[in-house]
This record gives C-alpha cells, structure tokens and sequence, in this order.
C-alpha cells in the first residue's frame, strides 16, 4: 500500500514536470505562438463570413445565430487541433529535441506522462480557444444575450476527456513512424469533425455517417456548446452521459493502443533520435 | 543513492540476443507488391556479468551492437532471445525497478535546445520523484561539481558547447543517483581538454558514489585508464572480457590495439566493410 502511495507520487511529480516543460517552451516560443494564434483568427474569419456569404447571395437565414453556430465549429476546431497537437507532439517533439529515450527510460508510468501533455494542452487550449471566440465574436459585434458561457465552458471541459483519450491514440502514431506520424493527427481530428456536424447539423449527412457521429465526442460538445450559447441551455444530461461513456472508454483504449505502439517501438528499435 | 540488494550482481546478462528486420531490395523480377525481409543481428549470444562498483569497458566499432546493449539494459529495446538482469531485476519484465537504477549519458547530450541547463535537468528529475524543493539546491550543487560556470545556468542549451552539454548530461544522470550507469561513447567529439575533464569526473563518479560503470567506447585509452575489465564487441559477438592484462597476454599483443586487430582483424577506426555492417551500424 505504501509502495503504491510512493509511486502514485513520483507518479504526479512527473506528470507537474511535464506540464512545467511545456510552460517553459511556450514561454520561450511565445512569439510564434502569437503567429499562429493570427493565423487561426484569419482561418477562423473565413468561415464565419459563410454567414453573410450567404445573405448577399440571397439566402435566407438569421446571419448571427449562424456566424454565431459558425464560430462555435470553428473554435472547437481550433480547440480539439490543440489537443491532438500537444499530445500528439509528447512524443514528435521529444524525438526532434533527442530527449525521447531519456524520458522513455524513466521510471515514469506512460499514463502521467500523456496526462501531463493532456493537462497542459487542455489548459492551454482552453485560453487559446476563449480568446479566439472573444475576438472573432467582436469582430462580428456578435450580441449573444441568452448565452450560458458557464454551461459551455463546462461542456468543453468534459469533452475533453475523451478528446485527450482519442489523442492518445493519435499520439501513438509518431512512434511507429516517426516520418509521417505527426501528421496523420490532423487526419484524426479531420474525421472526427467531419462526422460531428462542425459547420452544420449532423442531420445533413448521410445516415452511415451519422451513425458514426454517435460515438463521437465532438457531436456531444458542439451540440452543448451551441445549445448553451445560442438557447441558453443550462448542462443537458442528454450530452453530458455520452461524454462520460465515450470518456470512460477512450482513455484506457487510448492508453492501451499506445502501450501496443510502444511495444512494437521498442521491438523494432524507433524509440531514438533519428528515427 | 538506491537501496540495492548485496548479494546479486549489478548487472547479469545471459545469451542476449537482438535482431533487427529491415526490408530487403526487391529484385528485378520480383512483384513491386511482394514485401520481403531479412534480419540484421545486432547481439549474438551475448554473455556477462558485473560486480557492483566495477566499470566495464566494451570496445568496439561503428556498428558493433554498442549502443545496442546500452539501450537493451536501458528499457528502451526488447530482446528476441536470452535474458539480462540489473541488481536482480528482470530488464524486460521488471522495468520500472530498473529505471529507477540506471541512467546513461550517450554520445548525443539530447536536450530541449530552447531551455536552460537548470530547467532541462529539473524536468529530467520530475520523472525520478524529485520535487522542485528537492532540486533548489542539488541542480546548483551539481552543475557546480562537474564545472559548469555558475552564470550560465540560465543560459539556453542551444548557446552551449559541445563540451558544456556533455558536463549538463553528466549532471543530468548523476542527479537522480543511479547505481547502475551507461556510458555509450561520453567524450566522442570533445576536445581533449574536456575530455578529460570528462573522464576525471568518471573516476570521481565511481569512487564516490559507488556506481557500477559499463562504458562503451571506441577510444581505447579511455577504456584503459577507467576500465576495471576491458570486453571486445564485434559484429554482435562479445569476443572477450578480462583485465587489460591478461587481454593482451591472450592475443600476445603489447597494446590494447593490437589485441583488438588480433580478436577482430580490423583495427577500431576501420570503416564499415560490407552492407551487413551498414545496416548494423544504422539500428544499432
């Protein structure tokens, strides 16, 4: 019992030095932080101006409720790109630095390690994605008088659960090839906004692909999300529980996958450096 | 320092065996779909043991299975055959256990470039249990034992010198007080100065603080003024370990490089000599 007491705290130390890492080379990259963080307003402009794209060519449509429903798609994008990023990049940027086989031959369980990743980049993303929904909602003068920010914050936090329990299995992807692995993370997060009805209802798409919406987070979240800023709606048990399942199972599939990933690292020799 | 058990050795390896599989060329008239493969050794059958507090240099060339061995007692390869234990503990079924009692300084620093040699050395401590209270002083205390100036610290590691990196990795390993330390070619690419210093702190390390030592390098006066037991590693096989006396008695040489040209029929600065050893010096 005391053992595991001990290990359970070298364990969370662990977990704080990887959250403290990622503090220090934020802190050091700030500048192009701040680069990227333009370059999402600019991507998440263009999206949004659909709305009174649509207006001018004659649609008819309530063009801030849907610059509003836009938006909300877009940060969350914006928000899950971070996730996936972050965890994805515990392994990418340790091999590109050349500290992956210090940090894989620490006496540090994988769990906290991907946790620490996890916690920073909810964290950060959390900012990131609030200041980007304030700017590019007051660049739009968007009003949103029934909006319950509480109840959608909240809705994110949850989500991002399983967000980082799909992540962790995105971030499996740089071991087994430290190529191109970084990059089939976008893909993962492609499809799952693809299918969660990011820009529209998930009733538009075909009926296999809403199936597959089903045990996606992101439907959850952008359906709570939008319900709360748009109608007000408090925290629903009908988005909350799905998020709680598919956290529930995501994290330990997550955990287990990048195990298996390890593994066939570690059998293949492409835990190191070069690759 | 560690609690170890004293009546096992630091470090007991038994026909340990490591392949790699590489795809092979496809053949002219072969399916562009068809996937062969073939197996690269990088160990062969590699048997031997250490007392605790003994330093144990392994000799050999680019590709020999060196890094191989460092990084199968290191947890960061899985074996294919044959067994390796660190102070009793299962290297592959018991890796936490061991983790706690190794660490390694390789030929690579390996640092996040962007941050200091304080910060660097307090995330590498995060993952050994050690809080921020604990490293306050120990970072300062041990930057300052292996002669790291005090005012760049706070310095990033990418303004650093080759030389100044390796002292911080020597730092990094030797703040977690492991009892088993890999060394994998710690002074290639150092200038002679500090290289000894290097190696001067080695010495130190050992008598201090009672780490058993495996060093492995293709500098052979290195391996002879810090070795207790010299091996010669050759293509995976580990020709020979013993004293460098009765190593030269064995192949009647006089130095240290004619017992290695006598084991191996190359001398340690031969380049590779056929695609086998290529590819072996690419995993391994």
């Amino acid at each position: 019992m005391r053992a595991m007491a001990v290990n359970l705290k070298h364990d969370l130390i662990g977990l704080g030095g990887v959250v403290e890492r990622n503090v220090y080379l934020t802190r050091r990259y700030i500048w192009w932080d701040l680069a990227f963080f333009v370059w999402t307003v600019a991507n998440t402009l263009t999206i949004v101006f659909i709305a009174k794209g649509i207006e001018a060519t004659g649609g008819s449509i309530d063009v801030e409720a849907t610059t509003t429903a836009l938006l909300i798609g877009a940060v969350v994008w914006a928000y899950l790109g971070i996730i996936f990023e972050f965890i994805t990049e515990t392994v990418a940027w340790e091999r590109w630095e050349g500290t992956i086989e210090y940090t894989f031959m620490a006496p540090l369980s994988r769990a906290m390690h991907l946790g620490g990743s996890g916690v920073f980049a909810v964290l950060y993303g959390l900012v990131r994605a609030s200041l980007l929904f304030v700017v590019v909602a007051m660049f739009f003068g968007l009003s949103m008088p029934d909006a319950n920010f509480p109840a959608a914050f909240a809705i994110l936090l949850i989500a991002s659960v399983s967000f980082f329990g799909i992540g962790m299995m995105t971030a499996v992807l740089p071991l087994i090839s430290p190529e191109k692995g970084a990059q089939l993370g976008f893909v993962a997060q492609g499809l799952l906004l693809v299918v969660s009805g990011v820009y529209y209802p998930v009733s538009v798409l075909p009926e296999w692909m809403q199936w597959i919406s089903k045990i996606s987070p992101a439907t959850y979240a952008l359906r709570g999300i939008r319900g709360s800023i748009l109608e007000g709606q408090g925290l629903l048990w009908a988005n909350v529980w799905p998020l709680i399942v598919i956290g529930v199972v995501s994290i330990p599939l997550g955990l287990a996958v990048f195990k298996r990933g390890e593994i066939y690292a570690k059998r293949h020799g492409k835990l190191k450096r070069s690759g | 320092m560690q609690h170890v058990p004293s009546n096992v050795p630091a470090v007991e390896v038994r026909d340990l065996r490591k392949e790699f599989r590489r795809r092979s060329r496809r053949k002219p008239d072969e399916s562009r779909f068809k996937r062969r493969y073939r197996t690269m050794p990088a160990l062969r059958d590699v048997t031997f043991t250490m007392e605790r507090g003994e330093c144990v240099a392994i000799l050999g060339q680019n590709g020999s299975g060196k890094s191989t061995l460092v990084r199968l007692l290191s947890t960061l390869l899985l074996h294919d055959g044959g067994s390796a234990k660190v102070f009793g503990h299962d290297v592959f079924t018991d890796q936490r256990a061991v983790q706690r009692l190794v660490n390694r300084v390789s030929v690579e620093a390996s640092f996040f470039k962007k941050m200091s040699a304080a910060e660097n050395l307090g995330y590498a401590s995060r993952f050994y249990g050690m809080t921020s209270a604990d490293t306050k002083d120990e970072i300062p205390r041990i930057l300052e034992r292996v002669g790291f100036p005090k005012e760049r610290r706070t310095e990033p590691m990418e303004n650093l010198s080759r030389g100044m990196q390796q002292k911080v990795a020597l730092a990094r390993a030797l703040l977690t007080s492991p009892v088993l330390l890999l060394l994998d070619e710690p002074t290639t690419g150092l200038d002679p100065r500090s290289k000894l210093e290097v190696q001067e702190f080695i010495r130190e390390v050992r008598l201090e603080h009672d780490a058993t030592i495996l060093l492995c390098t293709h500098d052979l006066a290195e391996a002879e003024v810090l070795a207790d037991r010299i091996g010669v590693l050759d293509r995976g096989e580990l020709l020979c370990l013993e004293p460098v006396d009765e190593l030269l008695a064995r192949y009647g040489a006089s130095t240290l490089e004619e017992a290695f040209f006598a084991a191996t029929g190359r001398t340690i600065e031969d380049e590779v000599l056929d695609e086998d050893d290529e590819e072996r010096e690419v995993f391994a």
